[in-house]
This record gives C-alpha cells, sequence and structure tokens, in this order.
C-alpha cells in the first residue's frame, strides 16, 4: 500500500514540473520580448532593464529554465510590475476567501448529495422523483444565473443575507449556495445511481438477513460502495468549484483569486496570470493525488497484497 | 410426518408453513412464483428444496425472512416461525428475527460479503446491530469463536483480512459464521456450495451438517441432487412455483414420485451414461434392482456411434506458462502451467478436470492462441500454431473454435441471431445462400429460422449455448475448445445440450476439447481424460481408467469427494445408524425397489 502511494506522490511531482515547464515554454513561445511581455501596458524608464535583470534574460534559455524552476520551488513568483508588489503576495492575501468559498461550497455540495442520495437511492416514491428532477435543473444552471437569482430573492427582496462583500458568516451564505447546488445535483445523480447499482448487489441481501435496519444499510455498506465513482468525478467537481469560485466572486462581490485574475488580465499583469495559472495546475494535481490515495483508503481490494 | 423421522419429529416445529403464495407486484401482478407451498422444518433437521432456476425455490426460502424481494406479496393459511404467527409482522418485527432466528447463507461469499469490509466486521455486524453483546471485548471475543467454530484456522488474522484474500473455501466459512453469529434457530442456504470445487464443496457442507448436529434447522436450497442426498433429511422438489413430489430423501431419490423428479435423477451425466442419451433417460421399472450404481434402475436411449479416432488434429507439447506477481515481499513467480503435453485427435473428445485454479483455462487460452506458452509448443493440424505470428495465425483461426460457459456475455447484444453467426461463415457472398446456410445451422442444432431476428437477451440459457454451438460450427472447425459449457445450465437443459454436442460430434467428428470440473459430465461425454492439479497433468488416459481406477492420490481425493446420490444416501444411512439407537432406516432399503 505504501509503495502505491509513494509512486503516486511521485508521479504527482512530474506532473507538477511537467505544468512549469508548460509555463515557460508558454511564455517563450509568445511572440515579442520576453521583457515587454512581463511588463504588460506599463510603460517607464528603466524597467524594461529591472525585469531583464530579475528573469535573467541575458543568459541562456537552460540556465533560465533551470533558474525558472528553482525560483518556483523556492516559492518565489516573481513580481508583479502593475502592482508594485511581490505575486506572491497578491495571490496569497486573495487565496484565503477563494478557498474558503470553494470549501464551504464543497462541503455543502457532498451533504446535500449524500443525504438526498441516502434516502432517496432504491426508492419509488414521490421524493425520489422530485428530487431528481431538481437535480437535473440545477445541474444544468450556469452559476452566476443562479446567483443571480439568489441575490433578487433573499438579498433585494427579503434582505436576509448581503449583497456583496465579504464580513461575516452571512456574506459566505448565498454564495457557497450558489456554488454548491450545481456541484450537488451532479454529484447526487452519480451517488444515487452508484448507490441503486450497489443495493441490487448480493451482499445487501446477507445485511439485511442480519436484521441491520435500512438506513444503517446504506450509511454503513452501500454509501462507501457509492463514493468509488463520485471519488472519480472529484477531481474534475474541484476544477469546476475553483473555476465557479471565480465567476461566484464576481456576482456577490466578493474578493479572491477570480477578482485578482480578471484584474491581472485586464491590465496585462503576465506575473500575476502566469502564477495563477501555475496555482490552479498545482491545486489540480494535489487533488487528484490525494483522491487516489482515498481511492485506496476507500477499497482494500486496490491494495496490493 | 413420515415414520422415517426419528428425534427431530417430536420437537415443535421452526417453522410451519400452510399454502403459502408469493406473487410480485408489478407486470405479472395476477401470476404467482410460489404457489400453495407447505413447509416444516424441526430442529436438528435438514428440509432441501430442489429445483431448476425460476422453480420458486429461493423466493419460498426467502419468504421466510420476508426478503423475498421488492414488491413480493406474501399470503398463507398458516405462518409460523418459533410459534408466532408472522402473517401481521411488519418490517420491524422481521428485522428482530433475521440474523437471531433465521440466518441467510448465500452462493459466492466473494459477492455475499460486503468486499469493502473485514470479516470479522462482517461476522461482528449480526451480534452489535442486535445489541446481543455491547462491549467491543466480547464482541470480539464471540466473532473469534464463530470463526473458529466453523473451521477458520488463525481466526484472529482472517478477521481483520477482506474476503478478496481468502480462499474461496475460508470465503464460504466466513459467510456461514456471518450467518450463524447469533445463533439462529433456522440456517437458509441458498445454493452454500455452487461455484465451489468439489473438495471445498464436501468441506462447507461438513459446516453445515455440524450446524444441524448442534441442533439447527436447515433449509437447503440446491440444484444439485446429489449434493441434498448427502445431507438431508427431508427433499421438496419445486416446478413452477409448485412443490411437485416431497418426502424424506431417500424415498423421494430412490423412489421418485412425479415425473419431473424422475426426469431430474435420470438426466444426471455419469459414467453409466456413457453413450446414451441423457434428456430422454427414463427411470425403469423399480422391480429391476439397481445392481450397477444408479440409486434407482435407468434406462437410456443409445446415442449414435462414435467415429474411430482419426488424424492428429492438436498437438501440445511441454508448454508452461508463469506470471510474475508483485508482492510485499517482492516479486513472485507464479507457475500456473508447467510441462503439460496432450494430444487430440479427429472424432475424439479429450476432458479436461481440474479445480479452479488448476491451470485448465490458460491452458485452454494457450490452445486457442489467445496466450503464448513460456516454453513448449502448440501445434495445429500438423503445422505451427503458438509459434506463428497474429496475422499468420488469422485463416486457421476458423479452424479452430471456442464455445465459453457465459454464452450471454460472449455475444454482441446488439447482434442478432443470425449475425452472430454469419460473422463465422465465410466464402458465401450470396444473401440467400448465406441465409439457407444459417438456418440450417440453426436447424442442426434443435433451433428453427424464427430465432433468425432474436437477440441474445431475449433467448434462455439453453437456446444461447446452442447459438453458440452453431456459431462454432458455422467455420467448420477441426477441433472446438468448450470451457464449462453446460455449467451454468440446469439439469434438464445441461442433458439437452450434452445430448447435443454427443450427437453432433458423432455426425460431424469435430473434435472436441472439454473443460469441466463435474466428472460426471467428463464421464460421460470424453474418450480420454487429463487431470489437472496445481497447473501439471497429474493423470492422464482412457476416461474409464483414469476416473475407474485412479492411480494418484490427487485423481482418488477428487472423485471421493464429489456427491453421488447413491454413495450419499449410503453414508447418510451410516451416520444414521450411529448416531440414532432405535428403529432407523434398514440396510435393506438402502438399495432401493
Amino acid at each position: 500500500m505504501w509503495s502505491r502511494i509513494i509512486s503516486r506522490l511521485f508521479t504527482s511531482l512530474v506532473v507538477a514540473w511537467a505544468s512549469v515547464t508548460a509555463t515557460f515554454v508558454a511564455l517563450h513561445a509568445l511572440p515579442g520580448r520576453i521583457q515587454d511581455i512581463l511588463a504588460g501596458d506599463l510603460e517607464y524608464p528603466g524597467l524594461r532593464e529591472a525585469i531583464a535583470a530579475e528573469w535573467g534574460l541575458n543568459r541562456t534559455l537552460p540556465e533560465q529554465y533551470l533558474d525558472f524552476l528553482f525560483r518556483i520551488f523556492r516559492g518565489d513568483f516573481g513580481t508583479s510590475y502593475v502592482l508594485r508588489q511581490p505575486v506572491i503576495e497578491v495571490v496569497g492575501s486573495q487565496l484565503l476567501p477563494t478557498v474558503e468559498l470553494a470549501l464551504t461550497a464543497g462541503v455543502l455540495a457532498v451533504v446535500i448529495a449524500g443525504g438526498i442520495a441516502l434516502l432517496t437511492a432504491g426508492r419509488s416514491n414521490f421524493s425520489r422523483e422530485v428530487a431528481s428532477v431538481l437535480e437535473l435543473v440545477f445541474a444544468s444552471t450556469p452559476v452566476f444565473w443562479l446567483g443571480i437569482l439568489l441575490l433578487m430573492a433573499f438579498s433585494f427582496n427579503l434582505r436576509w443575507f448581503p449583497v456583496s462583500g465579504a464580513e461575516g458568516w452571512k456574506s459566505i451564505v448565498l454564495p457557497s449556495i450558489t456554488l454548491a447546488l450545481p456541484t450537488a445535483g451532479l454529484l447526487t445523480q452519480v451517488l444515487r445511481e452508484a448507490m441503486e447499482k450497489t443495493l441490487d448487489q448480493p451482499f445487501v441481501t446477507t445485511v439485511r438477513a442480519r436484521g441491520v435496519g435500512e438506513f444503517i444499510i446504506r450509511w454503513r455498506h452501500v454509501l462507501r460502495h457509492a463514493l468509488l465513482p463520485a471519488v472519480t468525478l472529484g477531481g474534475w467537481l474541484i476544477g469546476g468549484l475553483l473555476g465557479g469560485a471565480v465567476i461566484t466572486e464576481k456576482v456577490f462581490g466578493r474578493p479572491g483569486l477570480g477578482t485578482v485574475t480578471l484584474g491581472a488580465v485586464l491590465t496585462h499583469d503576465v506575473p500575476v496570470v502566469l502564477t495563477v495559472v501555475l496555482l490552479a495546475a498545482f491545486i489540480h494535481v494535489a487533488a487528484s493525488t490525494l483522491l487516489d490515495i482515498l481511492y485506496v483508503l476507500i477499497d482494500p481490494r486496490l491494495r496490493a497484497q | 410426518m413420515s415414520t422415517g423421522q426419528s428425534v427431530p419429529a417430536q420437537q415443535a416445529p421452526l417453522v410451519e408453513i400452510l399454502g403459502l403464495n408469493v406473487g410480485f407486484a408489478g407486470a405479472n401482478a395476477d401470476r404467482s412464483i410460489v404457489i400453495d407451498v407447505d413447509l416444516t422444518i424441526r430442529p436438528g433437521e435438514c428440509v432441501a428444496l430442489v429445483g431448476e432456476s425460476g422453480s420458486g425455490k429461493s423466493v419460498t426460502a426467502r419468504s421466510l425472512l420476508s426478503l423475498a424481494g421488492e414488491g413480493a406479496r406474501t399470503t398463507a393459511r398458516r405462518f409460523e416461525i418459533k410459534g408466532r404467527d408472522v402473517r401481521g409482522y411488519r418490517e420491524a418485527d422481521w428485522r428482530k428475527l433475521r440474523g437471531t432466528v433465521t440466518g441467510l447463507v448465500m452462493q459466492d461469499a466473494l459477492v455475499s460479503l460486503d468486499p469493502l469490509r473485514t470479516i470479522g466486521q462482517e461476522v461482528a455486524e449480526v451480534i452489535s446491530s442486535h445489541r446481543i453483546l455491547t462491549d467491543p471485548g466480547s464482541i470480539r471475543e464471540r466473532t473469534l469463536d464463530t470463526l473458529r467454530r466453523v473451521g477458520i484456522p488463525n481466526a484472529a488474522d482472517r478477521a481483520l483480512q477482506y474476503a478478496h484474500q481468502l480462499s474461496g473455501g475460508l470465503r464460504q466459512r466466513a459467510l456461514i459464521a456471518s450467518a450463524i453469529a447469533a445463533n439462529p434457530d433456522l440456517i437458509i442456504a441458498d445454493e452454500p456450495t455452487t461455484s465451489l470445487d468439489v473438495t471445498v464443496q464436501a468441506q462447507v457442507l461438513q459446516v453445515l451438517a455440524e450446524r444441524i448436529r448442534e441442533g439447527a434447522g436447515v433449509l437447503l436450497i440446491s440444484h444439485d441432487l446429489a449434493v441434498v442426498a448427502g445431507i438431508a433429511d427431508r427433499v421438496m422438489v419445486m416446478r413452477d412455483g409448485r412443490v411437485v413430489d416431497s418426502g424424506p430423501t431417500r424415498d423421494v431419490l430412490t423412489r421418485p414420485r412425479h415425473s419431473y423428479t424422475r426426469q431430474l435423477i435420470a438426466a444426471v451425466p455419469s459414467v453409466r451414461s456413457r453413450g446414451a442419451r441423457l434428456a430422454s433417460a427414463r427411470i425403469g421399472p423399480a422391480a429391476v434392482n439397481a445392481a450397477n450404481g444408479d440409486a434407482v434402475t435407468i434406462t437410456r436411449e443409445p446415442l449414435p456411434a462414435r467415429r474411430e479416432a482419426g488424424e492428429v488434429v492438436l498437438e501440445v507439447e511441454m508448454i508452461s506458462k508463469s506470471y510474475i506477481s508483485p508482492k510485499a515481499t517482492g516479486r513472485v513467480r507464479s507457475t500456473v502451467l508447467q510441462d503439460v503435453s496432450f494430444d487430440v485427435r479427429a472424432g475424439e473428445v479429450v476432458g479436461i478436470v481440474g479445480e479452479s485454479g488448476s491451470g485448465k483455462s490458460t491452458c485452454a487460452k494457450i490452445v486457442l492462441g489467445l496466450l503464448s506458452p513460456d516454453q513448449g509448443e502448440v501445434r495445429l493440424l500438423g503445422g505451427p500454431w503458438s509459434a506463428l505470428s497474429e496475422a499468420a495465425r488469422r485463416p486457421l483461426r476458423r479452424k479452430l473454435q471456442y464455445i465459453p460457459q457465459d454464452a450471454l456475455s460472449s455475444f454482441d447484444p446488439r447482434y442478432r441471431v443470425q449475425d452472430m453467426i454469419a460473422e463465422n461463415l465465410a466464402g458465401l457472398p450470396e444473401r440467400k445462400q448465406q441465409r439457407e446456410r444459417i438456418v440450417s445451422l440453426l436447424e442442426l442444432v434443435g433451433l428453427s429460422a424464427e430465432y433468425l431476428e432474436r437477440r441474445p437477451r431475449s433467448l434462455s440459457g439453453g437456446q444461447r449455448q446452442r447459438v453458440s454451438i452453431a456459431r462454432a460450427l458455422a467455420a467448420e472447425p477441426a477441433l472446438i475448445v468448450c470451457d464449462e459449457p453446460v455449467s451454468a445450465l440446469d439439469i434438464c437443459i445441461q442433458a439437452q445440450v450434452l445430448d447435443l454436442l454427443a450427437e453432433l460430434q458423432s455426425k460431424l467428428g469435430t473434435a472436441l476439447l472439454f473443460i469441466s470440473h463435474d466428472l460426471g459430465v467428463i464421464e460421460h461425454l470424453a474418450d480420454r481424460v487429463l487431470v489437472f492439479h496445481n497447473g501439471r497433468v497429474v493423470e492422464q488416459g482412457a476416461v474409464e481408467a483414469v476416473l475407474g481406477h485412479p492411480q494418484q492420490p490427487y485423481t482418488q481425493a477428487l472423485l471421493a469427494a464429489v456427491p453421488d446420490i447413491q454413495r450419499g444416501l449410503t453414508a447418510r444411512t451410516l451416520a444414521a445408524g450411529a448416531l440414532v439407537a432405535g428403529p432407523a432406516k434398514g440396510a435393506e432399503a438402502a438399495t432401493g425397489g
């Protein structure tokens, strides 16, 4: 089991390295001089020379590449010349609100999906019908539209929650619901289908024959089997949550990576954009590594004997 | 009950059912699956329900747990479990009975135990969920104790393992342990040994027999009369939801009243049925004594005479195959097949017997050219075969056909019967000609032109196997590799398919390499037999010699473990005589008549 996990971690490192390399290649493949690209729209004397010095642009390409790798490894992502501060500070200060939003929404989605699937899987009743229609609606609704609807209902009309900002717990309620519902819709569908498949397995009959209650059967036995396909979907969901978070932040006027990224793209702040790209890649690699390890923890059959 | 009952007859019955009917809500709501079944089980008694798939035996048994399935509607004139009328029971009431009064053992522990939980967790569940014991220490103690009771060595280690890490026999014992951990009065065993090797089957039946001796009632569901003969006190034969024959095991098996029971007994392949048809076999007049080893006298029609063995079709020379499997302790080379040699001649049926993991399927794959041997060579029709490249092999592949165990999964579900057969036809460009050929092939296997448009799902098991045979024959092969072709079929259907194979074989002279775990089938059909064990051929030769007078200890053990109606009845009589003093059944009755 450990050798499996270690080899998985090693592949993750390779993927992370490849994404850094791809970023480096992309930067150098752009037409024009590197210092012009990195400077963006800025124009003042000495800027280009300072950039060339910082990035070591007078050295050979392999040297620059190794230097780039080493700097990323150290956590030095360069300077935003537009904002006049290190990129790591720009991104770092905005990372937390986004992670907070994505995490809240993620947990909410899992709880909603798990709850509905546990209650409705394999039951031919009205609630299952209603739930599956709602799931389909939410899974196919764009995040921003859902956000606007919620804002209109609960902020403008009922005034229960603030319209924008990131002050206090109330401000995170609507954005996280907005972000969670489409994810929950899809996740419920996958979970329920997997649970219904599992409920048909012979071992469920064995468990029933032990006199175990229906909810315990689902919670203790069936859900774990249903988690396997859901975990497969997990990598994609994390990407969706991060992408959705960027849009949700915009709709609800929250600070976060989304706002930073949008600003950076609009002002041609290339160092920030590069960092966001790398960060997204790293988060994806970390997430899929964790999910793969989770697989092995869920299913003992995957552990080497 | 009959006078044949001994001690159990005096005790109050565990289960007493009169006029059980079970139907299902839905499309066939008016049709009952179980019709007017009476069932009584006493402590220390084993009652067997025998019948083909779809006969209603499983539904009957699961009704005792109220687990017949979703939408099941059960009615009965009388339905008592341990003296309690359960007719008005709600789900919560049933739940209290499950596990504590009734325990269920199903087929194949690999899927009947939760694969994601350890054996220990599975066995402990019934104890903890009924709060029979509450502190973890005594639950654990009871779990390990139960594992030991079913004969699992190193219980403490096994309890931490998962079902897939145990061998088939240990796994099935663990399943039994999980059913009896709360000491239920009644064990419902639904095909508990199906898909197990014969030696393992004997061990598992032994575990059940011990529970009966301890006083548990057992309801055994089986399609195999021979298994039933060795363990059951009473037998009930079911067909289309009704009990057609019932009584003490000996009476039912030696003096079957119903024509269906007679047919079931007569259709069992064995060395006695060699060269004769199975499906048309009938139990003869009882006056003739069964001197030849059958429990009853069976009259059979002979099959057409076989052709003389011709030239060599397949030569297998010293083939070996091994795999390297990564293990925690380093890479381990496991040998699946070692120095296997044999040949098959035209017109010959060569049988391969062996338990699971003995290498017989690997051997079949190498013969079929789906795997290449590490060493040795396979030669087809006098030319090279295993040494050829796949491209060179392709034109020859028609000469070598395959009939699988599970026909359904070997068919493309979207193909019609005619497409499946047409795929194997060559050199018939004209549609009309092709159609004629397909129809004639279907007729050859006992089907007709009306099956042309059918899809695999709408065919029964026997029909699917017939289509597979037609598909194999379409290529006009020199050799057909049959991998357990009748193992998944009910006994009467199995008899028909075996008759068909034997008939076609003598008509067409196609050589067959016939793999089966069922020694009876091999004895019935094969000319020569190879006994596989741990990747080696331990014994080979003419069927009569090898299976009639086995020289190797392994073959002898294998033969001894095969359940047999006559042997089972005799063993029971001896056991009963040893245990029960008093007027048990006399030895004279043992010969039937």
